[in-house]
C-alpha cells in the first residue's frame, strides 16, 4: 500500500477507499459496517498463528476458543507456532505461488520487526482495528502505544492485545540486594560470576537486554527513535559494546552460550544455574512460582531509569481467507471480560491494553479484583515505560551483536 | 481318471551359451523316469524347467508335453504339475488339514471328510487339527505327499524326496510314494543321485553327467 | 500393476524432491518475483558469505556428520563382534526397537537434562560426592565443539544401525565364519572382525551413508543440544528462512543449497576414508594376528553399546520425573514434591493431536507397505533380485530422501504445492511423510522379503494356487512378523517427523511432535516431560503389537516363531 498516511484516516471512514487500498479486498468485508461482519463471521473457522511456547497462553487462546464459539458461532483455531516468523514466511510463501485469495493464516499474534516486515511488503489487510467496537475502549488518542508499533505506525492494520514491560526477577535466597542500573549489574557480576545471562540475541527478549542497556548508556536516546542513519550508529552504541565486552566474561558459561528465549532462561533460574533473569513479562514469575518451575524466594524488580515496554498485536494477513472472523475474534479479544481474564496471574497474567478509566464501574472491578501473586510488582512500583526504538536500531544492534559475538 | 502321459521333447537348457542338459524322453501314466547325476549335473534346472520355474538367465528350447498338449508357456500353476520337495515344506501357519485343504481344486465337494479320509490312509487319522511343527518327520514327509495327492495333479516331479530321511524310513517312504503315484496312475519324474531311489522306482533311468 | 510399483516408488521419491530443490535453488541465485528477485545474481551468496561464524557452522554440521557415524558404526560393529551369542547380546536385541522408536527430539531431551550441569547425573553425585551446592559453571550442552550434539546422535544411530546390521548379517552365515576361523587359532572377538565385518560392511553401506546425511543437516536435536553462537548450519539456515527480514530468505536459500554441498562432502569424504580404511585394513586382517587386544576389544563392545542404551533409557526415566516433579531444587537427587499438575493440564490438549498422529502415521505406514509389497512381490515375480549394496535398481532412489538433506528441499516443495493450488490438508502431510516412511519400511521390509525360502511360493503353485493366492495364502502370512516390524518402523518414523509436517501441513496440521517441539521452545522442562513421553509411547505401541500379534495368533504354531 503506497497511500501516503492522510489517505488513511480518509479511507477508515470510506468503504470505497477501502477497497482501493487493499488489492484483494472485493471479497472484503467493510469494518465500517460491524453488523454485517458478524453476519459473515457466522460459521467461519478462523485458523489464528500464534506463539505457543507458554502453556498458560495456550490455555487462555483455548479459553477465547469456547468463547467466541457460543457467542459468535466462529470456530478459532489456534495454529501453534515456534517462532511467529513462521507465520510471516507462509503469507510469504503463498504470495509468492500467486495465492492471493485463499491464504491459510487468518490473523496473526504479532508486533515489532514480524509487524513492520508484513506492513513494508504489504503483506496485510486493512486498516480495520480502528473501527473495532471495543478499540475505543484503548483511549488510543492518549495512548501512542497503541498506534505506534516500535515506532512504526499501526495505521489501522493491527489491533491491540496486550501490554507488556521488561522486569527482572532474582532470587532473594541468592542474593541480598539486587542492581539497580546496568553499570550496578555489572559491578554485581563482577561479584558474582556466572549467575546472569541472557535471552541469545536475535531472540526478542535478548534484543530487549541489549536496547535496554543502550537506553540506559547512551547519551542521547532520542535518535533511537527515529530511523537509524548508518553514520551514527558506532558512536551511539559505543558504550553499550564497552559494556557487553566486560560483562560477557562475566556472565554465565562466560558468555561462550546463550540460553535462547525467556523460557530456558527461566529454566535455568528455575535449576539454581543462575540467580537473576529478565522477562517480557510482569507476572512471570508469579506464574512460574505457581507452576512450581521457579521457587517462591523469587522476586522482581525494575531498574530507576524505567524499563523497556511494547505492545502486542492482532493483524490479519492480506490474503486471508476469513478476515470477517478474524475481526470479531479480534474485537471479542479486546473486550473487558476476555481483558480481565487474560490478566490474571492464575489464568495467564499478561497485561491489559485498555484504558481503565474509560471502562464502566462494573468493567473496572472485574480487574482492580485481580490478584497478581507474589512476585509481581503493583503497577505504581512498575516504574516508567521506555518506548521501543524504531527497528532498524534493533536490527542494526543484533546483526552487530551477532558479528561480535558469534564464532568467536 | 485317465491320467496323461508326460513328454519331455527335445528339452536342451543352457547357461551363457553352456550346454547344461538335453532330454527327449516320455513317460507314461503310472511310470516314474529317473534321472540321476552328480551334484551340477543340472538336475534341479530339470525340475525348474519342467515346474515352471526356470530362472530367466537360462535359455531352454524344447517342449514339455501333458497329455500330448504343450504345456511349456503355461505358468506353474496352470501346469497341472505337483511337486515335493526334500523337505516337506508343510505350511507352518496352517495346520495339518489347512496343509491338506491348500491344495484341493475350489469345486472339490465334502472336503472335510476327504482330509480325514486321507489322513486316515497314511496313518494320521485324527491329526487334523495338529501343528505341523510337532509332527515327527516321517508324519511331516506323508502329509506333504498326502498335500500333493490332493491337489489332483497330472503329473508328478519329485526333487530327492528321501534324502533327508534316515535309511529305515527312507525305504518305506519310497514304497508309499511309488504306490501312490502308480495307484493315481500319474507319470513322475524323479531326480536323484541315489541309485537306491532308481532302483525302488523301478522304471527307466537316465543318467545326466 | 506391479510391475509400475517400482517406478511409482521412484516417481514419488524422485518427483517433489528435484522440484523442491529447484525451488530452493532459484531464490538461491536471486531470483524470487515475489520479493522482487526477477534477475539472476551472486548477492545471495555474497550475504551468506558474510554470516558470522559461516564457517564455523559449515566446519561443525560436516564434522558431526562423520563423527556420528564413526562412532555409531565402531560401537555396533564392537558390540556384534564382543557379545555375539551372549545375554547382552539378546537383551539388547530385544531392546533395538524400543530405542529406534525413542523419537530424536525426546532423546535429546533425556539427554539434556543428564548431562547438564543442573542434571540428573550432576544433582545425583552432589552435594556428596561433589561438593556442589550450585550447578557447577560448565558448558556442557550446546557446547561450541557440538560433542554433545555428536552424543544425542550417536545414542540415536546406534539403534538404527544396528537393526540394520542384523538383517544383513542373516545372508551371511556369521556363525560358522567365526567358528572357522577360531578353529585356526583366533580369539572369537577378532574372528568377528577379521572375517565377518569385511562381508557385513558393503550390505549395510547405504544405511551408513543415510547416517550421514542426517547427522550432517539434523534440526531438532542440533537446536536442543547443538552449539549456538554460532548454530550448526542446518539451524542457522532454519533462522534465515524464519526472519522477519524477508531478504533474507535468499541467503537462506543459499545456505539450503550450502547445506547439499556440505552433506555431500561429508559423504565424499567418508568415501575416501572408505578407500584408506580397506587398504589399512587387508593388511591388518591378512597380518595373521589372532590375540592381541581380544580383551580390551570385548570389553570395549559391550561397554560402549550398554553406555548409549543405558544412556537413552536414563534420559526417558529422567523425562517422566520431570514431568511428576513439583518443586526440585538443585541439588535435590529427586524432587521435593509429586503432582499430576502437569499431566492433568495437558491431557485435554493431547487428544486432537494424537487422533492425528496416529491417523497420519497409520495412512501413510499402509500406503507405504502396499508399495513397497507390491515392488518386492515385483521382484520376487520376475526372478530379478538387485545385488545387494549396488547402485543398479530404480529403488536404490529410495535412499534420496535420507541422502538429501530435509531442510535443503522442504522449503522449495512448500512454495512448488502452493504454486500447484494444493491446499494444506492431512492428505498433503501424508505425502510428505510418505517420503521418509517409504525408504524406512522398505529398508526393514526388503531383506526378509529376499530372504524368504522361494519354494514356499513353489509349493504353493504347484499346488495350484495362482501367484496371487500365493501371495495372499503363504507369503503374507508367513512375513507377518516382518511386516508387523515395518510397519512399526514406519509409524515410528512418521510420529518423529517435524519439518514436513510443520511446513506442508501450515502448521494447521498439529501432531504430537509439532506440538512437543512448539513446547519445547517454552523450555518447561516438566512440560517437555508430558509430551516427550506421549510422543515416545505412540512408536512403542507399534513395536509391542508388531511383537505381540504374532505371538498371540501363532500360539499353536512352533513352526511360526522365531522365524523366518
Amino acid at each position: 500500500m503506497s497511500l501516503p498516511r492522510s489517505c488513511h484516516a480518509l479511507a477508515a471512514s470510506l468503504p470505497l477507499l477501502a477497497l482501493l487500498a487493499s488489492p484483494t479486498a472485493l471479497a472484503a468485508p467493510d469494518p465500517g459496517d460491524w453488523q454485517s461482519v458478524v453476519e459473515e463471521a457466522r460459521g467461519q473457522t478462523v485458523y489464528w498463528y500464534a506463539w505457543a511456547g507458554e502453556e498458560r497462553t495456550n490455555d487462555y487462546i483455548q479459553w477465547t476458543a469456547d468463547r467466541v464459539a457460543e457467542r459468535y458461532d466462529i470456530e478459532l483455531v489456534h495454529v501453534k507456532l515456534s517462532d511467529t516468523a513462521e507465520a510471516v514466511s507462509r503469507v510469504l510463501a503463498e504470495k509468492q505461488a500467486g495465492n492471493d485469495e485463499r491464504g491459510n493464516v487468518d490473523m496473526i499474534w504479532i508486533n515489532g520487526e514480524n509487524f513492520a516486515t508484513m506492513k513494508a511488503n504489504d503483506l496485510l489487510f486493512g486498516p480495520w482495528s480502528e473501527q473495532l467496537p471495543h478499540y475505543p475502549l484503548t483511549d488510543p488518542d492518549n495512548t501512542p502505544a497503541v498506534r505506534y508499533d516500535w515506532t512504526i505506525p499501526v495505521d489501522g492494520l493491527e489491533s491491540p492485545w496486550s501490554s507488556s514491560q521488561v522486569v527482572f526477577y532474582y532470587d532473594t535466597a541468592l542474593v541480598d540486594s539486587h542492581p539497580r542500573s546496568m553499570p550496578e549489574l555489572l559491578d554485581w557480576a563482577h561479584d558474582n560470576p556466572g549467575e546472569f545471562t541472557y535471552a541469545r540475541v536475535p531472540n526478542f527478549l535478548g534484543n530487549a537486554f541489549i536496547t535496554q542497556a543502550l537506553l540506559e548508556l547512551a547519551d542521547d536516546t532520542e535518535i533511537l527513535y527515529e530511523p537509524m542513519q548508518e553514520e551514527d550508529f558506532e558512536a551511539v552504541t559505543a558504550p553499550l559494546w564497552a559494556f557487553l565486552d566486560e560483562l560477557h566474561p562475566l556472565l554465565w558459561r562466560s558468555g561462550r552460550a546463550f540460553p535462547g528465549n525467556s523460557s530456558e532462561l527461566r529454566r535455568l533460574m528455575g535449576d539454581g544455574e543462575i540467580s537473576i533473569a529478565l522477562s517480557f513479562s510482569t507476572t512471570e514469575a508469579s506464574g512460574a512460582i505457581a507452576n512450581f518451575e521457579l521457587p517462591d524466594s523469587v522476586r522482581s524488580y525494575v531498574h530507576d531509569h524505567g524499563m523497556i515496554g511494547n505492545m502486542s498485536f492482532m493483524a490479519i494477513p492480506y490474503n486471508a481467507q476469513h478476515k470477517a472472523g478474524a475481526m470479531v475474534v479480534a474485537n471479542y479479544l479486546l473486550s473487558p471480560a476476555a481483558q480481565a481474564h487474560k490478566q490474571d496471574p492464575l489464568v495467564w497474567g499478561s497485561n491489559t491494553v485498555l484504558s481503565l478509566e474509560t471502562l464502566e464501574p462494573d468493567d473496572r472491578a472485574r480487574f482492580d479484583d485481580i490478584d497478581l501473586g507474589i512476585a509481581t510488582l503493583p503497577p505504581d512500583e512498575l516504574g516508567e515505560v521506555l518506548g521501543q526504538p524504531h527497528p532498524s536500531w534493533v536490527d542494526a544492534l543484533a546483526e552487530a551483536w551477532q558479528a561480535r559475538y558469534v564464532g568467536r | 481318471m485317465t491320467a496323461p502321459s508326460l513328454e519331455f521333447n527335445q528339452v536342451h537348457i543352457a547357461l551363457h551359451g553352456r550346454t547344461l542338459l538335453a532330454l527327449d524322453a516320455r513317460v507314461a501314466p503310472g511310470e516314474v523316469l529317473t534321472v540321476m547325476g552328480p551334484s551340477g549335473s543340472g538336475k534341479s534346472t530339470l525340475l525348474a524347467y519342467a515346474a515352471g520355474f526356470l530362472a530367466p538367465a537360462f535359455q531352454a528350447s524344447g517342449q514339455v508335453l501333458l497329455g500330448g498338449q504343450d504345456v511349456t508357456a503355461l505358468p506353474a500353476e496352470q501346469r497341472g504339475i505337483g511337486l515335493l520337495f526334500q523337505d516337506p515344506l508343510l505350511f507352518p501357519h496352517l495346520s495339518v488339514a489347512g496343509n491338506l485343504r491348500f491344495g484341493m481344486p475350489r469345486a472339490t465337494p465334502d472336503k472335510a471328510a476327504k482330509v480325514e479320509t486321507a489322513l486316515a490312509d497314511i496313518g494320521l487319522a485324527g491329526f487334523g487339527q495338529r501343528d505341523p511343527a510337532t509332527l515327527s518327520g516321517g508324519q511331516q514327509a506323508r502329509v506333504a505327499l498326502m498335500r500333493l495327492l490332493l491337489s489332483a495333479p497330472q503329473a508328478v516331479l519329485l526333487d530327492e524326496p528321501f534324502s533327508k530321511l534316515d535309511t529305515a524310513l527312507r525305504h518305506e517312504m519310497r514304497q508309499l510314494v511309488f504306490d501312490q503315484l502308480r495307484g493315481a496312475g500319474l507319470p513322475s519324474l524323479l531326480v536323484t543321485h541315489d541309485s537306491d531311489d532308481a532302483r525302488d522306482a523301478g522304471g527307466q533311468v537316465i543318467e545326466l553327467s | 500393476m506391479l510391475r509400475l510399483a517400482p517406478w511409482l516408488i521412484a516417481a514419488l521419491l524422485v518427483g517433489p524432491i528435484l522440484a523442491g530443490l529447484a525451488m530452493a535453488a532459484l531464490p538461491a541465485f536471486g531470483y524470487l518475483p515475489a520479493l522482487g528477485g526477477d534477475a539472476f545474481s551472486l548477492d545471495p551468496w555474497r550475504a551468506l558469505m558474510t554470516q558470522p561464524g559461516l564457517a564455523r557452522s559449515v566446519a561443525i554440521s560436516f564434522i558431526s556428520g562423520l563423527a556420528t557415524t564413526a562412532v555409531s558404526l565402531a560401537v555396533v560393529l564392537l558390540f556384534l563382534a564382543a557379545a555375539s551369542g551372549s545375554r547382552l547380546d539378546r537383551w539388547i536385541r530385544r531392546m533395538v526397537s524400543p530405542l529406534l522408536s525413542i523419537p530424536h527430539a525426546a532423546a535429546a531431551f533425556g539427554l539434556a537434562f543428564l548431562i547438564a550441569p543442573s542434571g540428573l547425573l550432576a544433582r545425583f553425585a552432589s552435594p556428596a560426592l561433589s561438593g556442589w551446592e550450585r550447578p557447577p559453571d560448565l558448558l556442557i550442552v550446546n557446547d561450541p565443539w557440538g560433542l554433545s550434539l555428536m552424543a544425542g546422535l550417536v545414542i540415536k544411530e546406534i539403534p538404527f544401525l544396528l537393526l540394520m546390521s542384523l538383517a544383513a548379517l542373516h545372508q551371511l552365515d556369521a556363525e560358522r565364519r567365526v567358528a572357522m576361523a577360531r578353529s585356526l587359532g583366533y580369539r572369537p572377538t577378532i574372528a568377528w572382525l577379521k572375517v565377518v565385518v569385511p562381508s557385513l560392511y558393503p550390505l549395510i553401506r547405504l544405511p551408513v551413508f543415510a547416517v550421514i546425511a542426517y547427522a550432517s543437516s539434523v534440526v531438532d536435536v542440533a537446536m536442543i543440544l547443538g552449539p549456538t553462537l554460532p548454530p550448526t548450519l542446518a539451524v542457522s539456515i532454519l533462522t534465515w528462512f524464519n526472519d522477519p527480514d524477508l531478504s533474507r530468505r535468499f541467503m537462506a536459500s543459499a545456505g539450503a543449497l550450502l547445506q547439499l554441498g556440505v552433506t555431500l562432502a561429508a559423504l565424499a569424504s567418508w568415501w575416501g576414508l572408505e578407500c584408506v580404511v580397506r587398504r589399512l585394513g587387508r593388511g591388518w586382517v591378512a597380518g595373521g594376528q589372532r590375540q592381541r587386544g581380544e580383551r580390551a576389544l570385548r570389553l570395549a563392545g559391550k561397554a560402549l553399546i550398554l553406555l548409549a542404551a543405558a544412556t537413552a533409557l536414563v534420559g526417558i526415566a529422567g523425562l517422566a520425573l520431570n514431568s511428576l516433579a513439583g518443586v526440585w531444587r538443585f541439588p535435590d537427587g529427586l524432587p521435593q514434591t509429586f503432582t499430576l499438575q502437569h499431566w492433568q493440564r495437558a491431557l485435554p490438549a493431547l487428544g486432537g493431536p494424537v487422533a492425528a498422529t496416529l491417523m497420519i502415521a497409520s495412512t501413510a505406514t499402509l500406503l507405504a507397505v502396499g508399495l513397497v509389497l507390491a515392488a518386492l512381490e515385483h521382484e520376487q515375480r520376475s526372478g530379478r533380485q538387485p545385488a545387494q549394496g549396488r547402485l543398479t535398481s530404480a529403488l536404490t532412489l529410495l535412499y534420496l530422501p535420507l541422502i538429501v538433506p530435509q531442510i535443503a528441499f522442504l522449503f522449495g516443495l512448500v512454495v512448488v504445492m502452493e504454486a500447484l493450488g494444493t491446499r494444506p490438508t492431512r492428505w498433503l502431510v501424508i505425502f510428505g511423510h510418505l517420503l521418509f516412511v517409504l525408504p524406512y519400511v522398505f529398508l526393514s521390509m526388503s531383506e526378509a522379503y529376499r530372504r524368504f525360502d522361494p519354494r514356499w511360493s513353489r509349493v504353493a503353485l504347484t499346488l495350484g494356487a495362482t501367484p496371487n493366492g500365493a501371495f495372499w495364502r503363504v507369503r503374507l502370512p508367513m512375513l507377518l512378523a516382518p511386516l508387523l516390524t515395518a510397519m512399526a518402523v514406519g509409524l515410528a518414523v512418521s510420529i518423529g517427523q517435524y519439518l514436513p509436517t510443520l511446513l506442508l501441513g501450515a502448521g494447521r496440521v498439529p501432531t504430537v511432535t509439532t506440538e512437543a517441539v512448539a513446547l519445547a521452545s517454552g523450555g518447561n522442562r516438566r512440560l517437555i516431560g508430558v509430551w516427550a513421553l506421549v510422543q515416545a509411547s505412540l512408536p512403542l505401541l507399534g513395536f509391542i503389537i508388531a511383537v505381540g500379534l504374532p505371538r498371540l495368533l501363532w500360539t499353536n504354531r512352533r513352526g511360526m516363531r522365531g522365524t523366518p
